[in-house]
């Protein structure tokens, strides 16, 4: 008999100071109800918590949430810790409040997708899945 | 994708989901009393609006939240608010300071003047309010865990200028329970954080009359994903929380119940609005009679500020959003607010320009002075719609009462997590309904335009922060260490005691003692709240 396919292992943070939830915790309905497997990590997590806590899960993706204005500081961070503990395989993607051109700044980065406000729940599950 | 208006069921029901009928007429307003429910404009129970002339005798205070970098930054932009025709202020502080840390902790990196002012010690209060008359303009200030230290330093500052505390007018939020369901700024345990609450309603109830010690507010638990409803219901069982504190603490409700004030968001469905702010009103002014037997009608009156909706701004065609606040802006106006913030159209990218802040500002001008919303009293009174939905309102808000009473109480049910489920549930509920296309959001699921050339957003200069820790260091050395020693053990020493705590933290500011400093101290007594991760 065939094995059902594993399911995508998702890990969702907030890091920095910022307590702004909402999307965060949409998302990681969307998400788990497209299938995925979905572990969130709780508000104020530093850097260093969430790169372990991807490390201890295994997961496919990292999706971080930053409503305030730290994403220049924060996820350059996060993805230089990735880089060093090797785990550049696993996807990053951002949401909150961005200005496009520090979007673009972050895709540069490695960063694999931002989404703003607005954006639908079955764009993420559908950029996840590609 | 094309769209005909009425066939879309995003127009049968309200935006938080109350079906609404074509029509509406006198049968509607059958089951109640009418008479005794609407009443007049100025008279018990408020429907109409808490004063006899509303805007026919003064507008609306016109207060643009601001708050950017550092103290004097914020400062030039209050200045150039002031300039424009704005008519009070309104302080955002950065999230370091929300928190109750100061702009050198490690924690803080990166977060320093980006969403708000950074405030480290008196000395950052006295620049940001350098030039302002505070015995003339009122000041707002939008800061809830950490607010009865701000407020001591505000007050040790103006203290210094030669201010007159019972001249100083203006509100500090202090609103820590919505914190707990929404917002999630906090710092201490709920019990002692509502204790800091009423230790500075009754300090400014004795010593600073005018200023509003706590402005209870559905506005985050709005934008965290509530419905009009729970958003209504919600904050009125916050403020009743807060009277029967005071109570229980021996101050007489008409000494304190005056100088409460509310905060409510203002959403897109007009009508709905409009009915939540009525219910809002009535529904106070039976409350404080009726179950606190408040005597005076000072204290029977619910006064609100409003700022529109900024989760209904969409980052497509951000263009819209002006258009968006400027209906938003309306209907807290035809709600009878006493106070407006509208939002920016660029603020789902950043914090405003000074360019989109104008615009925002104009915004409030051209629906003072040219669209004759100010001509009459109340202009939706006696609507067979609006006054039906109003009484629906108050049915909704009594059943969201009864069902936080089933909880065990506000803080059975804070620390229980219901608040934050109810409005988890809500704000996913919205989102697939968006996305399923069930309500339209123009340039999201309908109505898209390719993108175009992005618009201007502000940056935060990256000099503020080692600016900042520069200032706060400089502060440190010059101080002395012995008696920011001695005042932070009395302050530990009035906490343990359940003594008022505000006469320590006012020392504390005299002898340049930081937030953090002071908030460490209160957390060495209180302890401090880690709220759990459900989702």
């Amino acid at each position: 008999m065939n094995q059902p396919p594993l399911a995508q292992r998702i890990l969702l943070a907030k890091v920095g100071l910022d307590g702004h939830d909402r999307g965060i915790k949409v998302v990681a309905r969307g998400l788990r109800d497209a299938g995925f497997h979905v572990i969130y990590s709780g508000l104020w997590q530093s850097i260093d918590a969430v790169v372990q806590a991807a490390a201890d899960e295994d997961v496919d993706w990292l999706g971080v949430s930053i409503l305030n204005g730290a994403h220049m500081t924060l996820v350059p961070a996060l993805l230089e810790s990735l880089r060093q503990r090797e785990l550049s395989q696993i996807g990053v993607i951002v949401g909150g409040i961005i200005p496009p051109a520090d979007q673009a700044k972050l895709i540069e980065l490695g960063v694999r997708g931002c989404f703003g406000p607005g954006t639908p729940l079955p764009s993420i599950v559908e950029f996840c899945n590609s | 994708m094309n769209f005909v208006a009425a066939e879309s069921p995003a127009f049968r029901t309200s935006l938080s989901g109350v079906p609404i009928k074509p029509l509406y007429g006198p049968a509607d307003l059958a089951d109640f009393s009418a008479q005794a429910e609407i009443g007049r404009p100025g008279q018990f129970p408020y429907t109409r609006g808490i004063h006899e002339s509303m805007y026919c005798g003064r507008l609306w205070t016109i207060r643009q939240f601001a708050g950017f970098g550092r103290p004097r930054d914020t400062n030039r932009r209050f200045r150039f608010l002031l300039d424009q025709g704005q008519t009070g202020l309104s302080t955002a502080f950065d999230l370091p300071t929300l928190m109750g840390l100061d702009s050198d902790d490690p924690r803080s990196v990166g977060e320093v003047g980006r969403l708000g002012v950074a405030v480290d010690t008196i000395d950052d209060i006295l620049a940001l309010f350098d030039g302002v008359d505070l015995q003339k303009v009122s000041v707002s200030m939008t800061i809830n865990a950490p607010a009865i230290v701000v407020m001591a330093f505000y007050l040790a500052a103006a203290r210094q200028r030669g201010c007159d505390w019972r001249q100083l007018r203006g509100t500090i939020q202090n609103d820590i329970l919505k914190e707990f369901h929404a917002q999630n700024e906090f710092v201490f345990p709920p019990e002692p954080s509502v204790r800091l609450v009423v230790d500075l309603i009754a300090f400014c109830t004795r010593y600073v009359p005018q200023w509003n010690p706590v402005s209870i507010s559905g506005y985050h638990i709005r934008e965290a994903g509530s419905t009009a409803q729970q958003e209504l219901a919600f904050t009125l069982a916050d403020g009743q929380h807060y009277v029967q504190k005071c109570l229980e603490r021996g101050l007489s409700i008409d000494a304190f119940a005056p100088r409460l004030s509310f905060f409510f968001n203002a959403h897109n469905d007009l009508f709905e609005e409009v009915a939540k702010y009525r219910a809002a009103r009535a529904l106070w002014a039976e409350m404080i009679r009726d179950d606190y037997g408040a005597k005076s009608e000072a204290s029977w009156k619910l006064r609100f500020h409003a700022q529109t909706a900024g989760c209904s701004l969409q980052a497509a065609q951000p263009e819209v959003n002006v258009v968006r606040v400027a209906y938003q802006a309306m209907a807290a106006v035809l709600g009878g607010c006493q106070s407006l913030h509208t939002n920016s159209m660029d603020e789902t990218f950043a914090l405003p320009s000074e360019q989109a802040v104008t615009l925002a500002l104009r915004t409030q001008q051209v629906l003072a002075h040219e669209t004759g919303v100010t001509n009459t009293v109340d202009p939706l009174g006696g609507s067979y719609f609006v006054e039906s939905f109003t009484h629906k309102m108050k049915q909704d808000a009594d059943a969201c009462f009864r069902a936080i009473a089933d909880q065990g109480g506000m803080i059975a049910a804070v620390e229980n997590g219901y608040f934050r489920r109810q409005i988890a549930d809500a704000a996913f509920e919205y989102q697939t309904a968006v996305d399923r296309s069930e309500k339209l959001v123009v340039g999201v699921n309908a109505f898209q335009q390719p993108d175009r050339d992005p618009i201007a957003v502000m940056e935060i200069d990256p000099a503020t922060e080692p600016g900042q820790i520069g200032t706060l260091r400089a502060v440190k050395q010059n101080r002395s260490g012995a008696d920011v020693t001695r005042s932070l053990d009395a302050l530990r020493h009035a906490a343990e005691h359940r003594d008022n705590v505000m006469s320590s933290l006012l020392q504390a500011a005299d002898d340049r003692a930081t937030v953090q400093e002071c908030v460490d101290a209160l957390a060495d007594v209180y302890g401090r709240f880690r709220p759990s991760a459900a989702w």
